[in-house]
Order: structure tokens, then sequence, then C-alpha cells
């Protein structure tokens, strides 16, 4: 699909007629002038475009060729765990029954969308080894918000407003800090140590009564596990701080070990990561935020209450004085929750500890595939995803990471997360998932390696890549100088 | 093997094997006092179920609720459904656009990237505005975040916010708010439910904001709410709603600074309320300290048009704790579910939605007040939803309950005697009789108000 896609905008509009979705009015229109007075009714019609059906089906589907699925190939995207997407989970939240509910009927009309919260929030208590989730988080970074809006709410409902500060490993996702800065932290940021590890004892030196609690992932970004989380999230509860973990990565313990077996007080999961959930080109995602006992007055409200003797079974409690109020309105992305727990019955406990198996087995049979190539930046055994780098690659011939990740384009693959974590020099994050198939897996083994052998002879050829793609290389520094942002 | 996991443990034991690794040592560095040793939950079954099995169980949950396709709904207050036409769930269940991830890799993501620009380029021509971001989680959160935007671009700590908000905006803006230090003022309706004339005096406003058409349906003045903030050195807001802006002269037009708002109604499911889709507009000069994601057009080294990820200088991935928002993944998927039903309408189809539920709502009001049951609560005109009052302190409660025995889901009850209803282009003229016909049967019968 190299050929030029035009925009929507560009389309000749040739007469089609576009009020053949609707039913003819049957009430008299009013004289809508008249009705809203002088002043108030466009004088103009929209400038958008009357376009027939064939011409927006046509449009949408050539440029939905113009991306990648996982359904196309390996999707290695570190950190973003790019796994297949059940096709059952759809079929299941499209059920009119579901699809066709409005948040605000009453709880006696909804009671199977209550029933289902209500069983995923037993099941994700059992699975993280919480006590609470609330479901209104609409994506991970807005978990992460509100974990910390309770922390927060915490420590003031205690007198504590002094405690200002937010612990964060260097190594942590944007999110963490930006998170922590919109709900007035300051970020005391901890150092890793040489083996990609939180260093415990800079931790230990940036302790004081004025931490509000710490953000942790684990496996942490370098998809190495924290070893010594029990250690620091112990420390950190006797300085009186809470623990936060960032379930950006929960899908590689899962059934192994659990957040709050590990110390956390809070704890967000994006359920396209752990779950399978689409990721749909960056959204809708869900973050739904689990708690201990100690935060539960602070939880977003609505929160969803079962009465086992009385009708109806399920409610939703709003008096809850010390709720740190609502993130978004009503009750949260529901459909997406609905693939979720589509997507846990599918699995059971023994299946869910398979899914981190096979996630965790298939990371690093790929890194013993490819270490010879590449720069291992840390000898802890990986986890979900390792880390590898271009440094050799770009030493001796001036290949970069972007090369590549833009060569890998060119046989087939979507690149793995680049440039991330930033505390590791031209870093390629590669995750392949627990659903990569052998082939996949084989595949991306030998592409990696190719294109380390055409390094050193065929450099140009990867400063080139990707050469089958609808575009080459864009000017970013152009898109960002001076924007194009609409048309 | 479990689920949807395409190696055995068998086989993949043996590939672990082939590159000198070990299955049982997979999980090594995990410490042995954490490890999970029970695998055993009542909450879990241990085994996964069949897909069948899957498919029984939620059809099952699902046929525990009553749907707004099988009773007449007239619930709305920020959630409309209007008709969302068969070809936008074929498209967006492409799976090119279903299971991509964000576009990062913008050669590989011309297709997510071209209908973010495509989306931003009908968002701003509906608002009338010069920047759109990718979109936001909902409306109330982009409501939050657009205030947030005003606070950054005057490094100002205060906001005044019309109670005509829809409350649960309200609630997700005094969140945000009350956990970034800073302060939401609110204002009190005038007697004709609207702001006007309610706007304060004061230089430490970041902004003003209004929504219009309000909760209560009715039209707000955007050119006072302009006025009253240029006055005041601050900057305007509005949340709008998308369908009306094919009636209603756009917030741009007014010079607004901020619209944002709810794109749920542009065919997008009610899904129990979510996931919803946010929109974020705001003119030229704040272009620079928006907050989420924004596609670009530009070009690449052969001179082809080329879309990618811009001005990300703004964003957390770059600039942490500096960062204009922490907000990282969009709606795309929705927001690409909006831009096709909004290229499947067009003008004319869009004016026609806008048109019907206007005049259909209108058509209910009138058929309400006629019954001699109601009294308006506000006089001024409204798009597709209205408030109305019992006369002698009817309690609606009570009505709702005996019109849902009658599969009918009443209006929002807002206080005792005070009934929030919403109508689209959907519902016919005869559902509407039959609706208005059924609530004097009801509210006449002395057995159920005879008291």
């Amino acid at each position: 699909m190299k050929h030029k896609l035009n925009l929507i905008f560009d389309l000749p509009q040739t007469g089609a007629d576009n009020k053949r979705f609707l039913k003819k009015c049957d009430v008299v229109k009013p004289n809508f002038q008249n009705y809203y007075g002088e002043n108030t009714l466009r004088d103009q019609d929209l400038d958008i475009p009357d376009l027939s059906e064939i011409q927006v089906l046509r449009h949408y589907t050539n440029m939905s060729s113009r991306n990648f699925g996982v359904e196309n190939g390996p999707y290695p995207l570190g950190s973003c765990t790019m796994k297949y997407n059940p096709k059952i989970n759809e079929n299941v939240a499209g059920l009119p029954g579901f699809q066709n509910t409005h948040p605000l009927q009453p709880v006696e009309t909804v009671q199977g969308n209550l029933a289902l919260l209500y069983n995923l929030e037993q099941k994700l208590n059992a699975i993280f080894g919480m006590d609470y989730f609330t479901f209104q988080p609409s994506a991970g970074a807005h978990g992460e918000l509100t974990g910390i809006m309770m922390i927060k709410a915490y420590h003031e409902a205690n007198g504590n407003f002094e405690r200002k500060v937010m612990l964060i490993p260097d190594s942590a996702h944007g999110t963490n800090p930006a998170s922590a800065a919109m709900a007035e932290f300051e970020i005391r940021e901890i150092k890793s140590n040489e083996h990609g590890l939180v260093d415990v004892d800079d931790l230990i030196s940036k302790l004081d009564d004025q931490v509000a609690g710490i953000m942790l992932t684990n496996p942490n970004t370098l998809g190495l596990f924290e070893k010594e989380v029990a250690e620091m999230t112990d420390l950190v509860h006797r300085a009186g701080g809470l623990c936060y973990y960032d379930g950006a990565n929960a899908n590689a313990i899962l059934m192994q070990t659990r957040p709050g077996d590990m110390g956390f007080d809070v704890v967000h999961l994006n359920v396209h990561k752990t779950f399978g959930t689409p990721h749909g080109g960056g959204g809708p995602g869900a973050g739904p935020v689990g708690i201990k006992k100690i935060l539960e007055p602070f939880l977003p409200k609505p929160v969803i209450v079962k009465n086992n003797n009385t009708e109806p079974n399920y409610d939703l409690d709003y008096d809850r004085p010390q709720s740190i109020g609502k993130v978004r309105a009503f009750i949260g992305s529901f459909a997406v929750y609905v693939k979720t727990y589509a997507y846990i019955l599918a699995y059971g406990a023994e299946g869910l500890a398979e899914v981190s198996e096979a996630a965790v087995a298939n990371a690093n049979y790929l890194l013993e595939r490819v270490r010879n190539s590449y720069h291992v930046p840390y000898s802890e055994p990986a986890m979900h995803e390792f880390i590898i780098t271009s440094k050799m690659l770009k030493e001796q011939y001036g290949v970069t990471t972007t090369d590549v990740a833009k060569r890998l384009i060119d046989k087939g693959f979507h690149p793995p997360t680049v440039y991330f974590p930033l505390i590791v020099p031209e870093a390629m994050m590669v995750e392949p998932t627990d659903t990569e198939t052998l082939e996949g897996l084989e595949g991306l083994a030998n592409a990696f390696n190719e294109i380390a052998e055409e390094a050193a002879e065929y450099s140009q050829l990867l400063k080139d890549a990707p050469h089958d793609m609808p575009i080459t290389r864009p000017d970013e520094t152009k898109a960002a100088r001076k924007p194009v942002l609409k048309v | 093997m479990s689920g949807y996991v395409p190696i055995s443990k068998e086989k993949r034991a043996e590939l672990l094997e082939s590159v000198g690794l070990k299955l049982e040592n997979l999980f090594n560095a995990i410490p042995d006092e954490i490890k999970l040793e029970k695998q055993e939950f009542v909450e879990l079954q241990s085994d996964g179920l069949s897909e069948q099995e899957i498919l029984e169980q939620l059809t099952k949950l699902a046929e525990r609720n009553q749907r707004v396709d099988q009773y007449d709904s007239y619930l709305g207050a920020g959630y409309y459904d209007h008709y969302s036409p068969a070809a936008i769930n074929h498209l967006i269940n492409r799976q090119e656009f279903l299971t991509s991830y964000t576009p990062y890799q913008a050669e590989i993501s011309q297709g997510t990237l071209q209908a973010i620009f495509e989306w931003q380029s009908y968002i701003c021509r509906l608002t009338g505005l010069d920047v759109s971001n990718s979109s936001m989680y909902d409306g109330a959160s982009a409501a939050a975040e657009a205030l947030l935007l005003a606070c950054r671009q005057t490094r100002k700590e205060k906001v005044w916010v019309s109670e005509g908000i829809n409350p649960e905006y309200l609630k997700t803006i005094k969140t945000y708010f009350h956990a970034g230090g800073l302060e939401v003022e609110v204002g009190s309706l005038n007697e004709q439910g609207t702001a006007a004339g309610t706007y304060p005096t004061g230089d430490d406003y970041a902004a003003f904001m209004i929504q219009s058409p309000n909760f209560f349906g009715l039209i707000e003045d955007m050119s006072e709410l302009v006025t009253e903030a240029k006055s005041n050195n601050a900057l305007s807001a509005v949340s709008c709603d998308l369908i009306s802006l094919a009636m209603f002269k756009s917030p741009g037009e007014y010079g607004v600074d901020i619209a944002s708002g709810e794109a749920q109604p542009l065919g997008i499911p009610l899904n129990f309320g979510g996931p919803a889709v946010g929109f974020l507009a705001a003119n030229q000069k704040l272009m620079r300290k928006m907050p989420g994601r924004i596609a670009g057009q530009t070009t690449d080294t052969e001179g082809k048009t080329a879309y990618v990820l811009t001005i990300q200088a703004r964003e957390q991935h770059i600039r942490r704790e500096k960062a204009t928002s922490n907000i990282c993944t969009n709606q795309a998927l929705l927001a690409t579910s909006a831009t096709i039903y909004l290229a499947l309408n067009g003008r004319t189809g869009l004016r026609e939605v806008a048109e019907q539920s206007a005049a259909k709502a209108i058509y209910l009001y009138t058929e309400l007040i006629k019954t001699g049951y109601f009294d308006p609560v506000y006089s001024g005109p409204f798009f597709r939803e209205f408030a109305i009052k019992t006369k002698d302190n009817l309690d609606l409660n009570l009505l709702n309950a005996k019109l849902l025995e009658n599969r009918v889901i009443g209006g929002l009850v807002l206080t005792k005697d005070i009934w929030l209803l919403a109508v689209t282009e959907k519902k016919s003229k005869k559902s509407i009789d039959d609706f208005v016909s059924l609530v004097v049967h009801l509210l006449s019968d002395p057995e159920i108000y005879g008291g």
C-alpha cells in the first residue's frame, strides 16, 4: 500500500444522500431561527464534506492497511505488551445487553453490569493480593494519578501535610514523575545501581519525614526483578510513607508473586498489557487501581457494593465523605472490563501462571538467540522483556538503534521500544510476549542477527530503511518547528 | 497448554534448553518469601473456560440488564443514544486499527496517525478553534485538563466554573484541582438557569468555564463569556456538544480560547458509560501548552506527505515531572470511530441529527407541559434535553418506578419533583406520544398518587 492516500477532506462531493441513516423526521421542526433567537445559529453550514458510504469505506480501509497490528506479525514493543487480543472478547463486549445500557440507569436495571464489575474486582484482588479495586481510571497514567491522589488524601487525613516528596527511580516511566507532579508532589529521584536495580543505599539516604511514598515498577523498566522489593517497601513504610506499584509489567508476575505480598499499598494495572485488551492505536485502555484496606475511605466514588440479603444484590455507594471524588464521569471504561473479565475466565489461575511463564520464557529464549550480535548491558536474568543496545554497531559502523528499528520493519516486524529507558544509551527494549509463536520468535531472532551483519557491509541500507512502507523516514524537526496540525 | 498461549510447556522447556536455560529457573529472581505458593482461590477457577462457556456466562450476565433498545429511555445528562451507522463497527474492528499501539514508529503507523490528524481537523472545524489534540479520556477529564491548561498559560491558580456544567464534570475538576493545590470557584446559575450575569470580577482567575448546552440543555451565551473573561484577564473555556455545533455558532466564532467535551454522542455505544472519548481544542497561542498527544503533517525524505506525533517536548516521556500532563494513552480507536461517524454523516447528516434531536426534544417538552401536570423549570431555549417540574410536588421517583414496570426508563430525577429528560433523533413521535399518555395515566391514577 505505497500509493498516496488523500485526506478525507480532499474527496470529491458528488451529491450522496447523507440523511440515509435516519428515519424521516416525524415531528414538525420548529422555526429554529425564531426559537433560538438572533445570533445563535450558524450563518454557514459546517465545513465538513458530504460523502457516499463507499468513499468513506475505501478511505478508512486503505488507511488501516497503512498500519501494523498484532495479527500482521510480531510486535515486540517493550513495556507495551503487544500480545494477541482474543476475538471472542470483542464479541462479548459487544453484546447488546452490555452495550445498550446507560450509565445513569437505576441500579436494579444494570445488575448484570454491576455483578460483572464486582466479580472482576474479587478476581483482581486475588491475583494481585489487594483488598479493593476501583475501575474509574481510564488508562495506566490515569490510574497512577488516582493512586497518588489517594496517597495524598491518606497523609492529609492523618494531618501529615508536610509529606510532599515522592521517591521515583531514575529508570521509571515518564508518567510516574508526571503523575506525581500533577498531585503537587516533589520528585526525589533514586539511582539505579550497576546491575540495573534500585540502589537501596541511595533509597535509604533519601528517606525522611517528608516522604509520602515511593513509586516502583517490578519487574522494572529494564525487565529485571527488584529482588530487594520487600526490604524497600518495608523501609518506606517504616519511614511513614506508602508504596505504589506501577503495574506496567504485571504480566510478568501473574500468579508467581503479588504486589500485595511485596508490600505495596496501591497498584495500578494496564489491562491492555496484563489482560490482552486491544490497544486501539493508543486507547481505549483502562487503569484499574487496587488498594489495601488503609486506603479504602479515599476510593473514588461510587463504590460497587454487594448485599446478599436484599434486592437488588448490587448497589452503588456514593456516601463516602473521605473519597477523593471522581477522576472521570460515571463508573469507568466498562466495555474494556468486559474483555478483561473474559480474558481472566479463559485462563483461570493455572492458565494465568502459564501466561507469565510463557512471557518470561519467550523473552529469555530470544535474548539468548541475539546475545552475540548486540550489547547486553545488564547481566541479571531477564523477566518478560530485555534490553539490548546498538552500542557496538554504533561504534564500529555508525549504525544507530533507529536504523536497526527501521530495518526490522523491512523484514516484516514491528520495531521494539527504542531509546527507553533513558538511562541506557541506544536502548532497545524487546518484549515478545506470551502469545508469540515459534516462527515469530525465530523470525525475530534471525532478523536481529541479520541486521547486525548487514551493519558491517551495508550500513547505508540500514540508514535508508524502511524501504517498502508508504513513507520513508519523516522529517520530525519540520513537524515540530512548523506545526501543521489540521487542515 | 492454556488459552491463547501458542507454545506448549514441553516445547517451551525444550526451546529454553536449546539455549542453555531451564524452565524451572525462570523465576529464580523472585525471592522465596514473596513467591506465591497458593494456587487455589475461591475467586478464580483453576482451569480456563472454553470459548463457548465464556460466551454463555457473559451472555447470561448481559441478559440480567434492562437495555435502552428494549426499553423506551429518556436518560441523557452527558451521555446520549444517537444512531451509529453500521459501517463504523466494520472499520474500527479491522485489526490494523484495533490491535496496534500508539504510533511511535511513524513509517509503520501512518494509518493511525492520519486518522488522528483527520480527527484533529474535524474537531477544529466543529469547534472553530486552531489546535486539537488526539483525544482525552472523556468529557469530564477533558474539562479538568482544559482548566489546567489555562492555569499553565496564565500562571494563575484559580478558575471559575459555572454550576451549569455537568455535575460529574464538576466533581472531576474539583478532584484534579484539589490534588494540584489549585482553587475552583463555582458560580451559581441565574433564575433562567444560565450563567448570564453571574460572572465574577477579579484579576486572579485563570479561566471562566461554562457548558453549552448546559446541564439543563439550555443554550448559553458564549459572547458574554468571552467579554467577561477578557475584561478580567482570564481565558474563556467552554465544555460543548459536537452534535449541537452542526446548528449553533462555534466557540471559535465567539472568540472562545478553549473548547472541550465528550465525543460519545458521535455514534459511540453507551456501554454503561465507557470507554468514552474527550476532545480538547484551543487557539493557536495555547498550542505548546496543550496536554496529550498531537499528530502533525510533515514530509518524508522523498518529499511525500507524512504524519508523525509532534511537539512532543510537552510530554511526559520527555519532560517527566515538567510535562504539561501525565496523559499518555489517548482514546485513539474511539476518536477514529467518531471521525468515521462524521465522515459518514457529513455536514448534511450531522445537521439532520442535530435538528431532529432538537425538534423532538421541543415536541416532548411541549406535550408534557400541555398535560397540565408539569411546569417549566427554566424558560430559555434548549437543545436536546430539558428540565421540568411536577405541579403539586409529585414524587418522580415513584413515577420512574411505575414507568419501569411499563418498560420505560424515565428521565433523571434531579430532586424529588424535577426531571431531566433527553431525546435524540432516534425517538419516534409515536413513542413520545405513548410516553406522554403513560405519564398522564400514571399521574392521574389515584392508586399511585392518591395520597
